[in-house]
């Protein structure tokens, strides 16, 4: 399962539990009970939904945070293939657009004159990968792709009246046999 | 139900009439902001055609009305509710009124007159840096504009700040600290005061560094040699909005904390969880901005992985307090389920199940995929249509119900159900397009992405149907005659 399809597994469920839980005391609202009981009650659920949900925040940070996402921006990432990125108004300059599945590559990007969006998708229309493209930052954004295929990039920051046309390609190819996977 | 009919939230003729004027302002501009909404939708969904320089004046113009409007209706919560505990200044409250339309009128001629579509955002250089395609007067006119509408706020919170020193001598006991740890806790505090002056503190600096910003970008338009550094200017802007946006909230859930005791019979006062909560959250509003600018990867990292952890805690307060509170406060209450209690209800699920999948795209890793698809504007919809209006409608129906207290009809159930159906539909579509990977802020769309926004037109035009009803039972119940016997 992508990232995607679990993030939206997830939301489902997690919107559905609250929606049951309104829905439970809306039906029940009409029967009256005292207040001071129901506070009592609820308050002790409370307290262990709370300590549920700082354990499952703490739990969460962990798995996502341990190895952090983001390479560091000030060391060159070893044994990838450097690519130079540029956006532009409303164009992307890449230089190369052949790259090898299982060699990682370095994406330095930047941008000529505005903010735009650096969105990687895959062959199947999928967003694999992303970094913003900013006028005197570079960002560096790692990757290493698995398929072989027609890759896009989509601009993904609002850059002007022609935005939805920034749009290029780049292929990805099997890596040789007996070469590096 | 005689604490529906509270004197001290009586209003003189000239109160009511600046309260009807915010009103009947938000509402008008809520309309026709949605119906610009459901014209870019269907030209997504190739349902009419839409040039993309109109698309985008279109978006610009949804983006900057929606969040000025919420923060404008918002106000009128906060100030209805907080006069009852401070003396505000009503001419204070009609300028913030006054600058309010005069930005309006700035930015709807730059974008529709002067053709600025730099988005709602204007995110550093874009308005200065078209390529062409619009002129640096009218990106000047747009920025003016919301500067127009940051004074006003400003006015409005400096009014309230004085207002609430007089009464509690400093912002720390308006927001109960002196609680936190210790202490008997005074019950009478209105939670009002204690939401009010959050917002003070922390609106009234974000619309200051948003005017900050705007300023600097408005003499690097007519002094380019004046140059800002693109990523101050985008932290400066995200700043902004973000805290904007959610201070509209903080405003909009003061009418929960005031009004759904009434209809359920049961008090809802301060508690040390609801003070913690409230203090908690003039922290992490402040902080929690980085998680907008997770992509950019020069962004000191110990600021990411800050705006991804305060994403979750910034979740805490509205899961385990305040959504928490409302379900406890009406749970076997025997409550009247009348529009105002049903849709003070509806916001605070609306407010707790649309910050999931906000608080999921926080996490890094998720945003890396998920960040400026559509999956945002699902996000936010869910919680401002369902939540913020929600919360804003039901105070709109309960400020009629004063001047008139008659039963619901069956139009207004109607449109409560067609409401809530219809957001749900439209905000899904919205994050089932985005975990499809389908890009935000894109004029035209590719033949796979077509039917989630033609799923998404038709909740759209659900949604803007029963808005328009309770557009028009509000206003016709506002420009009723005041009851005899009561100012309202």
């Amino acid at each position: 399962m992508d990232t995607q399809r679990l993030v939206w597994s997830i939301t489902l469920i997690g919107i559905g539990i609250i929606a049951v839980a309104f829905l439970y005391v809306v039906a029940r609202s009409g029967t009256v009970l005292q207040f001071e009981s129901v506070q009592k009650k609820a308050y002790g659920i409370r307290r262990w939904f709370f300590w549920a949900l700082v354990l499952l925040g703490i739990g969460t940070a962990y798995a996502t945070l341990a190895e952090f996402p983001i390479p560091d921006q000030h060391v060159p990432s070893a044994g990838a293939r450097v690519v130079d990125v540029v956006g532009k108004q409303w164009y992307w300059e890449l230089s190369a657009n052949q790259f090898t599945a299982g060699v990682p590559v370095e994406f330095r990007v930047t941008s000529n004159d505005v903010n735009h969006g650096f969105g990687i998708y895959d062959p199947n229309g999928r967003l694999i990968a992303q970094t913003q493209a900013m006028p005197g930052f570079t960002n560096r954004l790692v990757h290493t792709f698995t398929e072989p295929g027609k890759y896009r990039v989509l601009c993904l920051e609002y850059c002007g009246l022609v935005h939805h046309n920034m749009i290029t390609e780049f292929e990805v190819v099997a890596a040789p046999q007996g070469g590096k996977s | 139900m005689s604490a529906l009919h509270q004197s001290t939230e009586t209003l003189s003729r000239q109160e009511r009439i600046v309260l009807n004027l915010y009103v009947i302002t938000g509402l008008a501009v809520l309309v026709l902001m949605m119906l610009g909404g459901i014209a870019m939708r269907m030209s997504q969904g190739t349902w009419i055609e839409l040039p993309p320089d109109l698309f985008y004046q279109i978006m610009t113009a949804h983006g900057a009305a929606m969040v000025g409007i919420a923060g404008l209706t918002s106000s009128a919560v906060m100030w209805y509710f907080l006069r009852k505990y401070v003396s505000l200044s009503p001419g204070i409250f009609l300028a913030n009124y006054v600058l309010f339309m005069v930005g309006a009128v700035l930015i709807l001629g730059s974008i529709f007159i002067l053709q600025f579509g730099g988005g709602w955002t204007f995110l550093y250089p874009l308005p200065v840096k078209s390529n062409g395609m619009w002129s640096v007067h009218a990106a000047a006119g747009y920025m003016l504009g919301l500067i127009s509408i940051g004074v006003g706020f400003l006015l409005f919170y400096l009014d309230a700040t004085l207002a609430i020193l007089r009464v509690y001598g400093n912002f720390g006991r308006a927001l109960g600290l002196q609680w936190l740890f210790s202490g008997d806790i005074d019950k009478s505090h209105p939670p009002t005061v204690v939401a009010s002056t959050m917002v003070i503190i922390v609106n009234g600096i974000g619309t200051l560094v948003g005017a900050v910003v705007l300023v600097l970008c408005l003499v690097n338009a007519y002094v380019p040699a004046f140059e800002l550094n693109p990523l101050l200017a985008k932290n400066m802007i995200y700043f902004f909005g973000h805290v904007f946006i959610n201070a509209s909230i903080y405003m909009g859930v003061i009418a929960v904390y005031e009004l759904l005791p009434r209809y359920s019979g049961r008090p809802w006062g301060v508690s040390r969880p609801f003070l913690w909560a409230w203090a908690a959250s003039t922290v992490m509003v402040l902080i929690v901005y980085p998680h907008h600018l997770l992509m950019d990867f020069v962004m000191p990292h110990w600021m990411l992985a800050m705006g991804q952890i305060i994403s979750f805690t910034s979740g805490l307060p509205v899961l385990a307090v305040t959504a928490y509170g409302a379900l406890t406060n009406v749970h076997r209450s025997g409550i009247r389920w009348s529009m105002p209690a049903k849709l003070l209800l509806l916001s605070m699920f609306g407010w707790a199940a649309g910050i999931i999948p906000a608080v999921i795209d926080g996490v890094i890793s998720v945003n890396r995929v998920m960040h400026n698809t559509l999956w945002v504007p699902g996000h936010f919809h869910f919680y401002l249509l369902l939540g913020l209006w929600a919360m804003l409608f039901g105070f709109m129906y309960h400020v009629i119900r004063t001047r008139a207290d008659e039963p619901d009809s069956a139009v207004d159930q109607l449109g409560f159900f067609a409401y809530l159906a219809g957001g749900l539909v439209f905000s899904g579509m919205l994050l089932m397009a985005g975990q499809a990977s389908v890009p935000r802020r894109w004029a035209v769309h590719a033949p796979e992405w077509v039917p989630y926004a033609s799923a998404a037109s038709l909740a759209a035009i659900l949604v803007v149907l029963a808005t328009i009803l309770f557009a028009v039972r509000i206003v016709s119940g506002l420009l009723r005659a005041p009851n005899v016997g009561t100012a309202h």
